[in-house]
């Protein structure tokens, strides 16, 4: 895509570690008679950026919220950093404050201002002191571009700042973990590109990052891992490099030839 | 713009058109009045006939009002001093029976000054409530004014009012202590430790009855517009929270608190206030232990109080499913408990959208109180209809009374209506 020539990426800090982050066997979800996931395995490791693509309805969403229970499995095992997640609602709630998630429509709370959107949940669920979370919350305010903006309400916004408050407000908590849910895709082709660079400094610091995207050249530049999903499986996963040049299954050349072919 | 590029289909802008006013507005009386009530011959005779309708009304309603008898000691009195077939009013019955029509014709009138002064401090009690930039400090009026009313009210010994807000702090201080432990262990506790308390001072109360005692005033006693505030204020208060318990409660995923709620509302929306006034007034007494007695405001707020939370609870549901799905998940997203997600982003943003909703049960609750006047309590409505229209004095001075009620209720609902549209200005940050 056209974006691709535009990003310089700083690979020298994104290091993969034997660390793993993320470790999910034999997971599978319904909703109702509908088998949305099936015999999902992958195993993440600290410091990876892993694009998800695939065609609507693959699953792929529903997957990575999975990863922070914002919907249920039925049955497999998902552990983060090390706790399997259960139906424990503080065991759960501990998982969501140290895995980050930007939506596709921002959620942005429109009756806080976006200092307060940053400083709610470190102020309530850690429990820092206002004035300190104040200040973590510009830095990171700062780290999006978007400091002037601090005292607005997220409707005052474009769509491309609110993503990007977004991101901000997910790493006030300071997560180990990132999950993207399509954050591109709601918004207009002249503000993807500012989000996408915020994307790009959160790998280039290390972040492990799962992005659902159709983003292709950010796939290619970022990820080290590409993963194709159809009818809720995933179907072929590879380095970005021979993911797009070699597609392996018939499924994803044929998807990769609808994105990519126009 | 140039002409260079005239020529071509091709066209590049070279200046950019600055920013400038826009055109002057045609001003002046009498273009406004073309405009907006003469603009064609069909309007113009609306608006001669409405000018007309208010010609005629105002004819009737203005003398009947300055020319109105204010001193006189019953309706053949205002008549002789009105002459023949004059249009005055007969307004001496307000003046007359200014304090019945008020507090009832059995409440003390050495004692006007107690309900007087509460609603004074209503209004300090009320203010950091309703509006925000009133100092936080003014809350612990808030919460101290429900026990200093009634003390003020009814009357008694000021122990009363004082183990009852001491049971409500020893309540609270045990949930607060004991919450991080789960909440139902964290609110059980609570309301048992704030039971023992007032139970104890129960005991210490009996014993020293005349502690900066004031004279004890009964239910039966009160009355008049002070009736209708007494229980428009505690339903109105009361039904808020219980609504918002109760809206939650329907959308839990619980099911037994979600039947519990589903069953209650259902049941409460279908069944006529008049008739869980009866309920209140008559059948309850055949339920309770014979002896307990059971003061009858009381019984009429819990019966209201019911009836309104309902409403009110069917009214922020419409709210909370007027919210996306995503504010949900962004706050799980973060890391929220249940209780956070709701009193931090939900309920805040659900209550704004209800408001509307809310204040509508709100005055209708205020106006329903009248209905009390049926099961034969006294309050404004209830004093005209009965001890003042059926005297010798004022048999028959119907617009007057009634008028001064419907006056009453619409200045304190139009009232209502205003700060609502106020706050709803003061919340509007979604800029939509």
């Amino acid at each position: 895509m056209s974006m691709t020539e535009e990003m310089q990426v700083d690979t020298s800090k994104m290091k993969i570690s034997d660390e793993v982050a993320i470790r999910i066997e034999g997971m599978n979800k319904w909703y109702g008679q509908f088998h949305v996931l099936r015999d999902i395995d992958l195993t993440v490791y600290r410091g990876e950026r892993i694009v998800i693509c695939g065609p609507s309805g693959s699953g792929k969403s529903t997957l990575i919220r999975c990863i922070n229970a914002l919907e249920e499995h039925q049955k497999g095992k998902i552990e983060v950093d090390g706790t399997v997640l259960s139906s424990d609602l503080k065991q759960i709630d501990k998982i969501r404050s140290e895995v980050g998630m930007c939506f596709q429509h921002f959620n942005l709370f429109p009756h806080l201002t976006i200092l307060e959107n940053c400083t709610l949940a470190p102020i309530w669920v850690r429990k820092t002191p206002k004035r300190d979370a104040e200040k973590t919350a510009m830095h990171f305010l700062e780290k999006v571009k978007i400091p002037d903006q601090a005292h607005k309400y997220p409707g005052q916004l474009s769509g491309g700042q609110q993503q990007r408050v977004a991101i901000a407000r997910s790493l006030c908590m300071r997560p180990r973990i990132m999950l993207f849910d399509e954050p591109t895709s709601a918004l207009d082709p002249e503000m993807i590109k500012e989000v996408l660079d915020t994307m790009i400094e959160l790998a280039e610091e290390g972040m492990t990052m799962l992005c659902v995207t159709h983003e292709m050249g950010f796939a290619r530049q970022v990820a080290n891992r590409v993963i194709f999903m159809d009818q809720g499986q995933i179907v072929e996963q590879n380095e970005p490099e021979e993911f797009f040049k070699n597609p392996k299954s018939e499924r994803t050349k044929l998807f990769l030839s609808q994105i990519l072919g126009h | 713009m140039s002409d260079t590029h005239a020529e071509s289909v091709a066209y590049v802008r070279e200046t950019f058109v600055g920013e400038q006013p826009p055109p002057a507005q045609e001003t002046g009386a009498l273009i406004w009045l073309r405009k907006n009530l003469f603009s064609n011959w069909f309007y113009s005779i609306l608006t001669l006939l409405a000018l007309y309708v208010i010609y005629v009304l105002l004819s009737g309603f203005l003398p009947w009002l300055l020319g109105g008898v204010w001193e006189a000691s019953s309706i053949r009195e205002c008549r002789e001093i009105a002459g023949e077939g004059a249009a005055g009013g007969c307004f001496a019955v307000l003046s007359e029976r200014w304090n019945q029509l008020l507090f009832g014709f059995s409440y003390p009138s050495e004692a006007y000054w107690r309900p007087t002064l509460a609603l004074v401090l209503l209004a300090v009690a009320a203010a950091p409530v309703l509006f925000p930039k009133v100092p936080r400090a003014l809350l612990i009026v808030t919460l101290i004014y429900p026990f200093a009313a009634y003390y003020l009210i009814w009357g008694g010994t000021i122990l009363i009012a004082v183990m009852a807000l001491l049971g409500v702090i020893v309540g609270y201080i045990v949930y607060s202590r004991l919450v991080d432990r789960g909440f139902a262990l964290g609110f059980f506790a609570g309301v048992a430790a704030a039971i023992i308390v007032w139970q104890i001072g129960g005991f210490i109360t009996a014993a020293a009855p005349n502690v900066l005692a004031l004279t004890e005033i009964q239910s039966r006693d009160m009355g008049g517009f002070m009736l209708n505030l007494i229980l428009g204020v505690v339903c109105v208060s009361l039904s808020l929270p219980i609504g918002i318990v109760l809206a939650l409660g329907r959308q839990s995923s619980l099911p037994i608190i979600k039947w519990i709620c589903v069953v209650f509302i259902e049941f409460i929306r279908g069944v006529p206030l008049i008739t869980l006034l009866f309920v209140a007034n008559v059948v309850l007494a055949y339920f309770l232990p014979p002896g307990t007695n059971f003061d009858l405001i009381l019984r009429v707020i819990i019966m209201i109080t019911m009836f309104a939370s309902a409403y009110i609870a069917e009214v922020i549901r419409g709210g909370l499913a007027a919210l996306p799905r995503g504010q949900y998940e962004g706050a799980e997203s973060l890391g929220l408990d249940y209780a956070q997600s709701m009193r931090l982003i939900i309920l805040p943003q659900a209550l704004k959208i209800s408001i509307p909703g809310i204040v509508n049960v709100a005055v209708g609750l205020f106006k329903d109180t009248t209905l009390v006047s049926i099961i034969s309590m006294f309050d404004l409505v209830g004093m005209i209809r009965g001890p003042i229209l059926a005297s010798q004095d004022w048999n028959g001075v119907y617009w007057e009374l009634y008028g001064f009620a419907a006056f009453l209720f619409f200045i304190v609902c139009y009232g209502i209506s205003q700060y609502s549209q106020w706050l709803e200005r003061q919340l509007a940050t979604d800029h939509r």
